[in-house]
């Protein structure tokens, strides 16, 4: 017998693969507006770090959020509904791949500015703070996001206030197109060091070393001693968007050694099967993601366009 | 303008802001202030004193120099249930800010569907002439005009900034509101008690019937100004105030103007694409077969603000520049 909360973990994982590859086809089959960001090869991070949460715990998400919002809890059908601009999905079809929000989960939303949430996730922290509740934000972003200004001055007054934040930074080596030894001086774990903030850089295709790791820093925040920064090494899989598809800034062969020997579905199987798990429990949670995501996308398709009129509504609140 | 009241006193622009901060923060404990210097300082213009001393710093927070952060902040503390009141000091560095303004917080509510929103406060400053050159006197109203999803209110009185500042603080939506920092100590009548002046409706600051005076936020001093020496010739300009730019009260702007069928826009903005250009293009489209003549635009020159007194105050629009306009307007010149 598996132990029930890694196979839990292990077809969370699975729903957020299945969900891109259907993506992904979506987009080659031409039946989605626009493109989309996948999060194939990164899925133990976002898995791995809400399994530390709980349902009132924040997060804020990125451009290449699916996974994050999947993690949180949201439903695979209003998410499909969403990415095809349909009135059924999470926004009505307002916001689409790059700013899904699903509030009843305190996910305030992905957001298409490279870091451009690591404010709102710090304002939310503070939000926690002056009420007085023991509710933890969590932000995630991208290697990218270091080369941003905001990052760094909100860390400075989450740690100067001891706001109940983690810093999840995704190290998945690309900022879009260009290797991040290109675009980052110095080591990543020396930013946050700079303004006290402790930091753990943890295997990002662990996902149970990842969940581990955020659950130390969700406990830390948790209790009041303020906020953490992960570094997850981790990659991605796919080009920079559905459409990135040469991908010549980098070599088939590297993306062929992280796919065999790093990929965190497989290792997690893997450790799953050692430590007692049937074959037969496995492929259960294998063709359960299948039939998630397979009646989620049918959802979306079938589902219908907003009425045009509802264009200028939520301008205002 | 309001009939004054029991409880009626003369206050300046700055304390009527400091009493709506400190009534609203009584009323609602979700109601903070954040900025640089705005603590013990009470802002460099002391026009927040006293108020870390009865709210305490939790409440009215001393952030670093750091705007985009801390407006940031206070946007994640807007979309989980507080009421940030984010002090910019200076209207130029709202370009500091504009991607947490405008990429973020104006359109969270939309992008959103209508789930999340982010009722928040910005207050900040336009106005020239205090000598502060390029990057600290700039009127910067028109960008966030531009975008949709914030409402923008340009109090012109005492009674107006208390009033609209109230007003936004209880908003839904993100709000910024620009001061005058010239107007803080302009003295009027507020009442004691609570009222709110609702976004969106114009207030007819002096009527008259034989031009009307579009004028915004310092622009409506010098537009009384104008229309006081044009009394003494015999013609009458109605001054009217929109009070807000976004939501704009086109209605009342175009009722005006058909009443008098000449139409005068000021603004501190720049010419170009700006206020006037907006304001003058609404009236035109809904007074067009009432005008006798163009509507004309006075606004601030396209060039930086510049330092030297000679040079800065040939820039902004002046009561002589309005009264020079309405005659010829009023004569048939134009």
């Amino acid at each position: 017998m598996a132990p029930e909360a890694e196979l839990e973990l292990y077809r969370r994982m699975l729903v957020i693969r299945r969900f891109e590859e259907q993506v992904d086809e979506l987009y080659r089959s031409a039946r989605m507006p626009g493109l989309a960001h996948l999060y194939i090869g990164e899925e133990a991070v976002a898995v791995g770090v809400c399994a530390a949460l709980r349902d009132d715990d924040w997060i804020t998400s990125t451009h290449r959020g699916h996974g994050h919002c999947l993690a949180k809890g949201a439903a695979v059908d209003l998410m499909f509904a969403e990415l095809l601009g349909k009135g059924a999905g999470y926004n009505r079809g307002k916001g689409g791949s790059m700013h899904i929000a699903d509030q009843e989960r305190n996910n305030l939303g992905a957001n298409a500015i490279v870091g451009g949430s690591a404010g709102i996730a710090t304002g939310a922290a503070l939000t926690a703070r002056r009420r007085g509740t023991d509710q933890v934000a969590v932000c995630f972003f991208g290697e990218g996001a270091l080369g941003q200004g905001l990052l760094y001055e909100v860390m400075n007054m989450a740690s100067l206030w001891r706001l109940p934040v983690v810093y999840v930074c995704e190290d998945n080596l690309y900022n879009e197109y260009t290797h991040r030894h290109e675009t980052t001086a110095g080591e990543l774990a020396a930013r946050p060091a700079a303004f006290g903030i402790p930091c753990v850089e943890v295997d990002g295709q662990d996902v149970l070393a990842v969940r581990d790791a955020a659950a130390a820093a969700v406990a830390r925040a948790r209790s009041g001693e303020g906020p953490s920064f992960l570094i997850c090494h981790t990659y991605r899989y796919r080009g920079h968007h559905v459409g990135d598809v040469d991908r010549a800034y980098r070599t088939r062969d590297e993306e062929q050694e992280w796919q065999r020997e790093r990929d965190p579905i497989a290792r997690l199987a893997a450790e799953l099967l050692r430590s007692g798990a049937r074959p037969d429990e496995l492929e259960a949670a294998e063709e359960q993601a299948t039939t998630e995501v397979r009646d989620g996308v049918d959802f979306g398709l079938a589902a219908p366009f907003p009425d045009p009129a509802e264009v200028t509504e939520d301008v205002y609140a | 303008m309001p009939e004054p009241a029991a409880g009626v006193r003369e206050l300046t622009l700055g304390q009527a802001v400091n009493e709506a901060l400190a009534e609203e923060m009584r009323r609602d404990p979700s109601v903070f202030i954040i900025g640089e210097d705005v603590a013990e300082a009470g802002s460099p213009f002391k026009v927040l004193r006293g108020l870390v001393e009865e709210f305490g710093p939790d409440r009215v927070m001393d952030a670093p120099i750091s705007e985009p952060g801390f407006t940031g902040i206070a946007l994640g503390a807007a979309m989980t249930g507080m009421r940030p009141v984010v002090d910019i000091m200076f209207g130029d560095f709202m370009t500091l800010v504009m991607d947490q303004v405008a990429n973020q917080a104006a359109k969270v509510h939309y992008m959103s569907g209508g789930k999340l929103r982010a009722p928040m406060v910005i207050r900040t400053t336009l106005g020239a002439t205090r000598r502060s050159a390029a990057q600290h006197s700039q009127s910067l109203h028109a960008w966030v005009s531009h975008v949709p999803g914030l409402k923008v209110a340009l109090p012109s009185t005492p009674y107006d900034a208390k009033g609209l500042l109230k007003s936004a603080i209880r908003d839904e939506s993100p709000v910024v509101v620009f001061e005058d920092k010239m107007s803080w100590t302009l003295r009027g009548p507020v009442p004691a008690e609570d009222y709110v002046i609702p976004l969106g409706v114009a207030d007819v600051k002096r009527p008259g019937r034989d031009v009307t005076v579009v004028a915004t936020s310092s622009m409506v001093q010098v537009a009384l100004s104008a229309a006081e020496i044009l009394a003494g010739e015999g013609i009458e300009a109605e001054v009217i105030d929109p009070r807000t730019t976004v939501p704009l009260d086109v209605r009342a702007l175009v009722a005006s103007a058909a009443r008098t069928g000449r139409v005068i826009v000021v603004d501190e903005g720049h010419r170009a694409y700006g206020v006037t250009a907006e304001i003058a293009s609404s009236i035109t489209e809904g007074a067009f077969y009432h005008l006798d003549a163009p509507v004309q635009r006075v606004a601030a020159m396209d060039v930086p603000v510049p330092f030297s007194p000679v040079l800065e105050d040939r820039t902004v629009p002046t009561p002589d520049a309005v009264v020079d306009r309405a005659r010829d307007l009023v004569r048939g010149r134009l």
